[in-house]
């Protein structure tokens, strides 16, 4: 069964005045259709870069992709053609949840408008690929009869995201809605194209504990319920070991670990994994902690990236990637030293 | 027993809301009659979800908000009501750590300025004795001296953190009030952060107030806690009572929404639904009976006080 995305060795990096930076070195991962997966590490590891990577939304002056290939139901997204790509792909097969919600609306239209504007272009409804045409996009039609069944799946979905009374909240101005509300309305607005892939990138982190459990079982619920695959970048281990079904794991710009959830917290092996575990606070007070500091991208140590920091360092470690290995099902790890089990 | 070096009574901050012709139409009631002892030496952890009223407290003790009612005693001493020189003086020793470090360094000051700065305000020390005193606690906090010569943007946030903690350990304070002290840091560096602050703790005698949305850290870190909830006080007492032992259904849903790794997923069924109601129109009677599984008439009715239960204190009609 081939995955219904994969990234192969992608290498990219950002133009900055002191230099270029290596911001992703080499990362491979892969989704299957209806799979949570997590993404974690530390701020600044590459994560969201990623994301927006896949999306084809990196910032175009400075960003350059070295290498590798983001393939997309057997396409290559990097090499496709830009316009069949925005037509058919993003927005549409693949769409995304922002981090803060507070920030993603337009604060002068109503929720409503904002909805149906992304239906206008991007409805699963839509029979002709709605691309911009020749008319300038605010004059476009958007056909009453389309627009009607979209508006009732509008209010099926808002109430699937269970937000109360959805025809008076359409009518409501981001302000007036909380934390909570906006970030169901920005689940809802992904989920409405029908995606394939649902990039989360951070979603619950602007959020207090106990919104934060009721929207990642939302996540969870409805990405079975539809059978959408879901990439969760998060920094929160605790969010990642509830809903996902696979964590992988990166340290500055470098993939380092991946495996099924059950597996990656009983038996992580990358010594980065195993430390940044240690370091979650506990009941007695013994958080460990990394010492040192997450290296700069634009001179970044030569081999695993990781070694500055590794108490298990050693010649090779300094030198070259390591290689991929395979420890079971699903699980690998890039380490020379990896922490095996006992069995 | 002990006196209590800071304690509150009855604490009351409330903010007008102003309609046109800045007429008054109402209060908001951020912090609604709180009252806590802060034991010499302890950790007392504030813990509430954003908008509760923790901040506005902690600044309320500071003296950054005036209170509406009610009273604050630091060391035998009423300072609510203090004349600004003599307020500045009790300042020296009760001091507040702000939630983000790096906004509250200059960015045009070098760290070594931004560290005399407060020795030049509230001592008469001299500069070499000014600096002396920088670099033991520079030291202290675990960063070389070279880190005097640079600028906020050149060191990381945890750095940042360490510069903020330094400033504030130059004056030997008594008092830390720690507003959420390790938001947007990373779980491998709030680890140490964390351990930073025992170790501190220790060395310069402190009692800290730690006011926090993130349960874990308030765990591992205090001795007693409280629970806010829209302004008040729904539960507080021993850090492992309230932890193992929930009496207040909030502060159930609140250690229940925690996730655990290796323990049962909370997604699965968590119980809580919506979100707290506006703070300017509170519900009659129990505020959290919008959202309790537990409600009945009388919670609508009468709005339940902080009673003893067990080894700490609930207000709740019907706890655990």
């Amino acid at each position: 069964m081939t995955a219904l995305l994969a990234v192969e060795d992608l290498s990219l990096g950002f133009a900055t005045e002191a230099g270029f930076a290596s911001v992703l070195d080499r990362v491979s991962l892969s989704i299957e259709r209806g799979q949570v997966l997590g993404l974690v590490g530390e701020s600044g590891c590459g994560k969201t870069t990623l994301a927006r990577a896949i999306l084809g939304v990196l910032p175009r002056e400075t960003a350059r992709i070295t290498g590798g290939r983001v393939l997309f139901r057997g396409t290559d997204l990097l090499t496709a053609d830009p316009a069949v790509v925005n037509q058919t792909v993003r927005g549409r097969s693949i769409t995304f949840v922002p981090q803060d919600p507070f920030t993603s609306f337009n604060p002068v239209f109503t929720v409503g408008e904002q909805i149906m504007e992304i239906l206008k272009w991007k409805s699963p409804r839509a029979v002709a690929p709605t691309g911009r045409g020749w008319l300038p996009a605010v004059v476009s039609r958007y056909p009453s009869d389309r627009k009607r069944l979209d508006f009732d799946a509008v209010l099926e979905l808002l109430d699937a995201v269970q937000l109360p009374r959805p025809d008076q909240m359409l009518r409501k101005y981001p302000h007036e809605l909380s934390g909570g509300q906006r970030q169901r309305l920005m689940i809802a607005m992904a989920l409405l194209p029908g995606p394939d892939l649902v990039i989360a990138d951070e979603p619950t982190t602007a959020l207090d504990v106990t919104i934060q459990a009721q929207i990642l079982g939302l996540i969870r619920r409805l990405a079975t319920e539809r059978n959408v695959a879901v990439l969760l970048t998060t920094h929160d281990l605790g969010a990642a070991y509830e809903i996902c079904d696979a964590v992988n794991v990166m340290y500055a710009g470098q993939d380092v670990e991946s495996a099924p959830v059950e597996r990656f917290f009983a038996a992580p092996a990358h010594p980065y994994t195993t430390k940044l575990l240690a370091s979650l606070p506990r009941a007695d007070g013994t958080a460990s902690g990394i010492p040192g500091e997450v290296p700069g991208l634009i001179t970044p140590p030569d081999g695993c990236r990781f070694h500055p920091r590794c108490e298990r360092a050693a010649g090779p470690c300094r030198q070259a990637r390591p290689p991929v290995d395979q420890l079971g099902a699903g699980h690998w790890v890039r380490c020379y030293h990896p922490h095996r089990e006992a069995t | 027993m002990t006196q209590a070096i800071l304690s509150l009574g009855d604490l009351q901050v409330h903010f007008a809301m102003r309609g046109p012709f800045n007429r008054r139409i109402g209060s908001i009631k951020a912090v609604d009659g709180v009252s806590f002892d802060l034991m010499p030496g302890e950790v007392f952890g504030l813990v509430g979800e954003s908008g509760c009223g923790k901040s506005t407290l902690g600044k309320a003790i500071m003296g950054i908000h005036k209170p509406t009612a009610g009273e604050i005693w630091f060391e035998g001493q009423r300072i609510d009501r203090l004349a600004p020189a003599a307020r500045r003086a009790v300042r020296r020793s009760l001091q507040y750590a702000y939630q983000d470090p790096g906004a509250s360094l200059d960015p045009r000051w070098k760290i070594g300025s931004s560290l005399h700065e407060p020795l030049v305000i509230h001592t008469d020390l001299d500069a070499a004795a000014r600096d002396a005193r920088i670099r033991s606690i520079l030291e202290a906090v675990g960063l070389p001296d070279t880190h005097l010569d640079l600028y906020p943007h050149e060191i990381s946030g945890g750095q940042q953190r360490r510069v903020g903690l330094a400033r504030i350990l130059t004056l030997h304070p008594k008092v830390v009030i720690l507003d959420e002290p390790t938001s947007g840091l990373d779980v491998s560096v709030q680890a140490t952060v964390l351990s930073l602050f025992r170790g501190l703790r220790e060395t310069f005698d402190l009692s800290y107030v730690l006011i926090s949305h993130d349960l874990a850290v308030i765990r591992t870190m205090c001795s007693r806690v409280a629970v806010m909830y829209l302004g008040r006080i729904v539960e507080s007492g021993p850090t492992d009572a309230i932890f193992d032992r929930p009496r207040h259904p909030y502060t159930r849903s609140l250690v229940a929404a925690i996730p655990k790794i290796g323990g049962v997923r909370v997604t699965r069924d968590f119980w809580l639904q919506g979100e707290p109601p506006d703070p300017s129109n509170l519900p009659s009677g129990c505020r959290f009976r919008t959202r309790c599984p537990k409600a009945a008439d009388l919670c609508a009715r009468e709005e339940p006080a902080l009673g003893t239960r067990g080894q700490g204190s609930v207000a709740c009609h019907f706890p655990d």
